[in-house]
């Protein structure tokens, strides 16, 4: 467990680093310029970067700079001469150090906070050590960092002295008061303050709990939990288990709350509102834990409306910043490699020289035309390298492209054929499913370990022959592929062992050579599908891998587990090439751009992430699912997002702008599957509900007017049209659909097990 | 959910007890109170934490279901051991214990002796994980195969048919049909495979289903109504058989509902006249596959099937050769599936069952009662249950017995008779002799016997005695038999008939009308007819297919009717009674012939004798479904003609 929680919070701070110290200059700046404005200069000299820097987000200031290390022993002291009430003293070196009364207690914190950031356990208890908690004893909080073990009894020292400060009756005071407070403001504000209830009731919650009061830590609890908003009854529930100082130790819900700010968009008048009523109520608590644990995103201009929150909120650490979103994202696709394609109607004849490169010209032209033109959004088309297109390649394109020719233009007048492949006898164990993208072959994985391939078409699955068989064959002969696979091996599917627990994951290689698997047991393994054995075992997740997926190129493929970190890995390194953290709570599915340059990554703390591959940056934060996230899928333009939740809600989202544009309500248990058709105009969405659910997408999309506001500020309306867009619904015979695909004909394939 | 889990979230905590009782069973004696608490907030929170751990493990393995493999895998990942060999596949495995003033839950694990598990066989092999395809969809349409949920659940039938109002419109039906469609999912899938040219054609007729509210059919489902109908009453008993299947496991059969029960009722009323025994095990046949088939609304078209079925039970005559052939098979098969409708379709308001034993009854205390009826009302009855037996049966035996002895030990009158007091004797012997050795108390005395029963007295009493030896005999299976039995369904041809019957069953009120219940013989040569009074015919049609819809027209004056429309429909008293008869053109009344092409349908009207003679087993009530007249309905006459020699047809379905 500890190797783990260290190497996730390194990766976090990695990540995060920069963007955590902008909010914290942010939010102080803010303090500054209100709370004491006159010294704001003063307080530059302190901080170690500029004010000035810290609107940019560029700048990769580093909180805890050279210079941190002094200022810390110097707080440190400050507070020591404080609590022994050696007042001149305090005054004394005040004057000299520069430091703000006003300041000093939230600057001691952060720099405990900074101080404290490498340790799990050090973080979580010290962002407990709100205000003045470095009362004691410098040495404990210097040696904090060196030790980084979960027990840390001079930690818990530190922390006593934080109980004396709040009076634990009084909070419950503290929170009604703002309660009535914000149902006494005007209309237009409630909504937006409303947002500060669910954070607040948390960390007040936590703190009672954390100075063991933890009588009246229930009776806050039994009073307020029904205020909050039923999206947040999950983690209620998991805060109710909570009671006991000891159980904090370790806990991850609690610890996201920790370690992360909870994120509030708020306009500035109603922050403004918000401000005075705390400022004329002395009502220090709550201020305190608002600039503490919560970021408050300010931007000007009209407050959202309730429905507008709503359909944001619902993460587990709040709204996205909106400059997490304001990065560049190449959206566009790649170009397509210059094939010869003999476009010839009739396959079999087109197999002839003679009168193919008449035809081929006018249609390649139209066919190639949108490829020539360089897409303004795609990246450039070496940003990521690619592996080579072999020759096999080249021919799977061409098969591809006649494929298209063929494929059947959908639409709400022309809804696809869902083709659905039960399977039987599966006791519950189907835990996965994938199709190749010729649908020539589906994998499962199941619970007791094992993958399974299937063959869909007459083509029965044949493995290579031995090695010693293969020394024997013409290696010469036209027909050498042929020979060299054992006829006798030949069978309509083929198991595959090696997992030591239930497989969560599976994915094919787009050349349908490899198939990746992921399990409980921590490793991610690519198999042959031509010996039909396990290659390769990635081992880096130590705990259970939720899910895999391949790039839509090959050659990389990106994976997601309990240890919220997702990793890309190359097949031919059996280290991963970028690790992305970020979430606060497991990575439930991946999924790749189809320009390969970006992985999206869902998770159980209700966010989509969008990750470039290139430097590892999450580019794109989308919040709105009530639920974790089960599921994914890029339309096949590469502008738009799909994710499913298990609320049973679909929420689509339009990658350049970073914005939801959708919602799409109809299915009552986890979508646990979503594609969208080979041209993009219709979703499908298969669901635990064992219902397969076909949506109107190129509708969805239209209706959404972006103006520049709406672009600008990322507040949406979104229209009420679920069942406008819902083309239609097929029930399965007690039959959950976890996984869905369109062939390139595009008719509709769904998969799931039967389920008595 | 919200109200559900707030009031108890913080407070649910394992007692101290528990505590107490785990730390003794580890060898830990005497522990405090304080610890006892300690230890159990912090043993409930780790519980908690772990399921909560373990949730993720049921939502990834895409399951609705926690099960122990979950929770094993959750402590892995928190680095705990987890609990070998705790293996619980579906429920909660743990028994309640008390005593000594201590109540505990405990997992009960059994001792195992090894040398028996090796001296068992080795149970089945888990059959291998397989794929199957189906089309959920076709271009936006759902095929009603059994691979999906059916279009119209059970409920949904029910309400279109108790509230026509309410009945969705086709927009919403979507939206609406869902909720029901998930609980009605689960039937058929595995057994309702159809093979062949069926399956073939039922996607075809389920390709596209129309809006409910239209009685119309399309052509797909105008041609699988056509070729299983043939099929049901055609010569080759294996494309019956499928057919039959087809029709008792289809979930998309609602909108042919009203034609098959047309098809029934009238195919009855035509073979009953012509004694075509053979067509008329079939229609039965049809009706048990029809209430066989879980999807199926049947209440609706009860008026139509329930006369159908009473016919088959107490029409006079069934067959051509009533000495030779075995219509008492058809008769009892025919009570067995009214006894089930009774059991699953009679309400408080529609008195199936009190109905059709008024009606049993009635013709039962008729002395004119031909031995054949006789033989229906009492197999009837007794299919009821034995409180029906006990009843309306045992005080009737004496007045049988001396009956039955007229006939056996008189004079020889007719061959006939003396058959049917045979099999009324054995009837009789059989179903009572259960229900006496269950009721009256031993000994067994032959002199007591012969002074209660008379007659019947001695059969019965060794009849008794053997059943009672074999329920002391088979003492332990008593019980699980006469489960088995009240579940038993219907089969034909089965000799042997509940024993045990119901006891679920109501036991109607005896009811006295003296008035008999005579069935028509349409045949005016019989020497057996009741009551021969003036007859009519009327020639309806002459030509096949044309005129059977004359026959809706039939005017109703029924004394009873199990049909729940025909208290509205006013009935007649000085109505006459009409008989439809199919008479081949070329005279006669042997309908053996293979191909004829011209038929007659003639009306035999009666006057209405004094004793009321009531036919109402060949009657439906005029609400037949305007749809009669399609030419569809005309099938059954057409598949009359075409059917195979009664005796040999029968013997065939053994």
């Amino acid at each position: 467990m500890p190797t783990v929680c260290d190497t996730r919070s390194e990766m976090a701070a990695v990540q995060d680093a920069p963007v955590e110290a902008d909010n914290e200059k942010e939010i102080k700046t803010e303090t500054l310029n209100d709370a004491a404005g006159n010294h704001a200069s003063a307080a530059g000299g302190v901080i170690p970067s500029p004010p000035v820097a810290s609107t940019s987000s560029s700048g990769p200031a580093k909180a805890g700079g050279p210079g941190s290390e002094e200022q810390q022993t110097l707080m440190a002291v400050l507070q020591f001469l404080k609590k022994n009430n050696f007042v001149g003293a305090v005054d004394v070196l005040r004057r000299e150090a520069g430091i703000l009364e006003d300041s000093d207690e939230s600057q001691g914190q952060e720099l405990a906070a900074s101080a404290l950031g490498g340790a799990e356990a050090g973080d979580a208890t010290c962002t407990l050590s709100r205000a003045s908690s470095c009362t004691t004893s410098t040495p404990a909080v210097a040696a904090a960092p060196a030790k980084g073990g979960e027990d840390q009894p001079d930690v818990n020292v530190v922390l006593s002295a934080y109980s004396q400060q709040g009076d634990p009756a009084l909070y419950q005071g503290y929170y009604s008061g703002l309660k009535k407070f914000v149902e006494s403001v005007l209309d237009c504000h409630r909504a937006e303050l409303s947002q500060l209830f669910y954070p607040l009731f948390v960390h007040m919650y936590l703190e009672l709990v954390y100075n063991n009061h933890e009588t009246e830590a229930k009776a806050f609890f039994e009073k307020f939990s029904g205020d909050q908003e039923c999206y947040y009854q999950d983690d209620l529930r998991v805060l109710s288990g909570l009671t006991k100082k000891e159980h904090m130790k370790g806990n991850e819900t609690l610890l996201d709350f920790r370690t992360s700010k909870f994120v509030l968009r708020i306009s500035r008048d109603s922050y403004q509102l918000l401000k005075r009523h705390l400022q004329e109520r002395q009502n220090n608590q709550i201020w305190n834990i608002i600039q503490e644990h919560l970021y408050i995103d300010i931007f000007d201009g009209m407050p959202r409306s309730k429905s507008q929150i709503d359909s944001m909120s619902g993460s587990l650490a709040g709204e996205a910043k909106r400059e997490a979103n304001k990065a560049k994202v190449f959206y566009g696709l790649l170009k397509e490699p210059e094939i010869d394609v003999p476009l010839d109607d009739e396959d079999e004849e087109g197999e002839n020289e003679e009168g193919k490169p008449k035809k081929k010209k006018p249609k390649k032209d139209s066919m190639g035309s949108k490829s020539k033109k360089q897409d303004p959004n795609a990246p450039q088309q070496n940003r990521i390298p690619l592996p080579e297109l072999k020759d096999s390649d080249k021919l799977d394109k061409i098969m591809y492209m006649k494929e298209a020719t063929k494929r059947i233009r959908l639409g709400p007048e022309s809804l696809p054929s869902i083709c659905f492949y039960t399977f039987l006898n599966a006791y519950q164990g189907l835990t996965a499913v994938d199709f190749t993208d010729d649908s020539s072959l589906i994998a499962g994985g199941f619970a007791d370990s094992t993958v399974r391939v299937w063959s869909v078409t007459p083509k029965k699955l044949r493995s290579v022959k031995s090695a010693a068989d293969l020394n024997l064959i013409d290696k010469e002969s036209d027909d050498v592929l042929e020979r060299i696979m054992d006829e006798k091996s030949a069978s309509e599917s083929k198991i595959l062992y090696g997992h030591s627990g239930p497989v969560y994951g599976v994915s094919f290689s787009p050349d349908r050579n490899y198939l990746l698997s992921c399990s409980e047991d921590g490793t991610v393994r690519l198999w042959s599908l031509q010996t039909f054995t396990c290659l390769v075992g990635y081992k880096g997740h130590n705990y259970p891998v939720w899910d895999t997926q391949f790039s839509p190129y090959g050659y990389y493929f990106i994976s997601g587990g309990h240890d919220r970190v997702a990793r890309l890995w190359a097949t031919d390194h059996y280290q991963p090439l970028r690790m992305f953290a970020g979430h606060l709570a497991d990575i439930t599915c991946t999924q790749f751009h189809p320009n390969s340059n970006y992985v999206a990554t869902g998770s159980a703390d209700r966010t989509v992430r969008l990750w470039d591959i290139l430097n590892g940056n999450c580019v794109r934060i989308f919040t709105g699912h009530k639920g974790p996230i089960h599921s994914l899928a890029f339309s096949p333009n590469g502008k738009y997002l799909a994710s499913g939740a298990t609320d049973g809600r679909v929420l689509l989202w339009d990658i350049g702008h970073g914005l939801m544009i959708g919602e799409l309500k109809g299915h009552t248990d986890t979508v646990y599957s979503l594609k969208f058709s080979r041209d993009g105009e219709i979703l499908a969405s298969g669901s635990m509900d064992n219902t397969v659910r076909l949506w109107d997408s190129i509708k969805a999309f239209d209706d959404i007017e972006t103006d520049d506001f709406t672009a600008a500020t990322g507040h949406i309306h979104l229209p009420e049209n679920s069942q406008e867009l819902l083309l239609g619904t097929y029930m399965t015979k007690s039959t959950p659909v976890i996984h869905l695909h369109f062939t390139r004909r595009n008719l509709l394939l769904a998969a799931g097990a039967y389920n008595p | 959910m919200e109200d559900e889990w707030r009031p108890k979230q913080c407070s649910v905590l394992l007692p101290t007890e528990s505590m107490k009782t785990m730390a003794e069973s580890v060898g830990v004696g005497q522990l405090q109170e304080e610890s006892c608490v300690a230890l159990t907030e912090e043993v409930s929170y780790r519980i908690k934490e772990i399921i909560q751990d373990a949730l993720k493990f049921m939502h990834h393995g895409k399951r609705r279901k926690l099960t122990s493999n979950d929770i094993d895998h959750a402590l892995k990942m928190k680095n705990v051991e987890p609990l070998y060999g705790f293996q619980s596949q579906e429920f909660i495995p743990f028994r309640f214990a008390s005593g000594g003033g201590r109540e505990l839950h405990f997992y009960e694990e059994k001792e195992v002796d090894l040398s028996d598990i090796i001296n068992t066989p080795l149970p089945r092999v888990p059959l291998e994980v397989s794929l199957k395809a189906h089309w959920l969809s076709i271009e936006g349409v759902q095929p009603a195969i059994p691979e999906n949920p059916p279009p119209a659940s059970k409920e949904q039938q029910k309400t279109e048919s108790t509230e026509p109002l309410k009945a969705v419109k086709p927009g919403q039906e979507e939206e609406g049909a869902i909720q029901g469609k998930g609980q009605g999912a689960a039937a058929t899938e595995g057994k309702g495979q159809l093979q062949g040219f069926y399956s073939m054609l039922h996607i075809c007729v389920n390709f596209f289903p129309l809006a409910r509210s239209t009685h119309e059919l399309s052509v797909e489902q105008q041609l699988y109504y056509k070729e299983i109908t043939e099929a049901c009453v055609g010569s080759c008993e294996a494309k019956r058989a499928e057919a039959l299947q087809s029709i008792a496991t289809d979930p998309g059969l609602y909108q042919m509902l009203p034609r098959f029960s047309t098809f029934i009722s009238e195919g009855v009323r035509v073979n009953v006249v012509q004694n075509n025994l053979a067509l008329l095990i079939y229609l039965m046949r049809m009706v048990k596959a029809l209430m066989d088939n879980p999807t199926l609304y049947l209440e609706k078209y009860l008026h139509e099937l329930i006369p159908a079925v009473v016919t088959c039970i107490v029409s006079k005559q069934l067959c051509l050769r009533p000495d030779v052939d075995n219509h008492w098979a058809l008769r009892d098969f025919a009570a067995r599936l009214m006894a089930q409708s009774c059991k699953t379709f009679s309400t408080t308001t529609n008195n199936i069952q009190s109905r059709i034993t008024k009606t049993f009854t009635k013709s039962l205390l008729d002395d004119r009662t031909q031995w054949t009826t006789r033989y229906g009302c009492i197999a009837g009855l007794s299919e009821l249950g034995p409180d029906v037996i006990k009843t309306l049966i045992l005080p009737r035996l004496p007045v049988e017995g001396a009956r039955i002895k007229a006939v056996l030990e008189g004079p020889v009158i007719s061959n006939i008779d003396k058959i049917g007091a045979e099999h009324v004797q054995s009837l009789l012997l059989k179903h009572c002799a259960g229900v006496i050795a269950k009721t009256r108390p031993l000994p067994d005395n032959l002199e007591q016997y012969r002074a209660d029963y008379s007659y019947l007295g001695p059969l019965l009493h060794s009849h008794v005695v053997k059943a009672r030896a074999q329920a002391t005999l088979q003492a332990q299976q008593v019980n699980r038999t006469t489960v088995t039995i009240t579940q038993s369904r219907p089969t034909l041809p089965a000799s042997q008939s509940s024993l045990g019957g119901t006891g679920g069953s109501r036991a109607p009120s005896i009811i006295k009308v003296p008035s008999s219940l005579t069935l028509m013989s349409t045949r005016p040569g019989t020497p057996t007819q009741p009551s021969p009074s003036a007859t009519k015919y009327i020639v309806m049609a002459t030509s096949a297919g044309a005129a059977s819809t004359q026959q809706v027209l039939i005017p109703p004056n029924l004394s009873m009717s199990s049909s729940p429309v025909t208290s509205t429909v006013p009935s007649s008293a000085s109505a006459q009674q009409p008989l439809v008869k199919v008479e081949t053109a070329g005279g006669g009344a042997s309908s053996v012939g293979g191909s004829r092409t011209l038929q007659k349908y003639i009306v035999v009207s009666l006057p209405t004798s004094s004793s009321s003679s009531s036919s109402s087993e060949t009657k439906s009530s005029t609400t037949v479904p305007s749809s009669s007249a399609s030419p569809i309905s005309a099938e059954p006459t057409v598949k009359t003609e075409r059917s195979e020699s009664p005796g040999a047809s029968f013997h065939g379905s053994h």
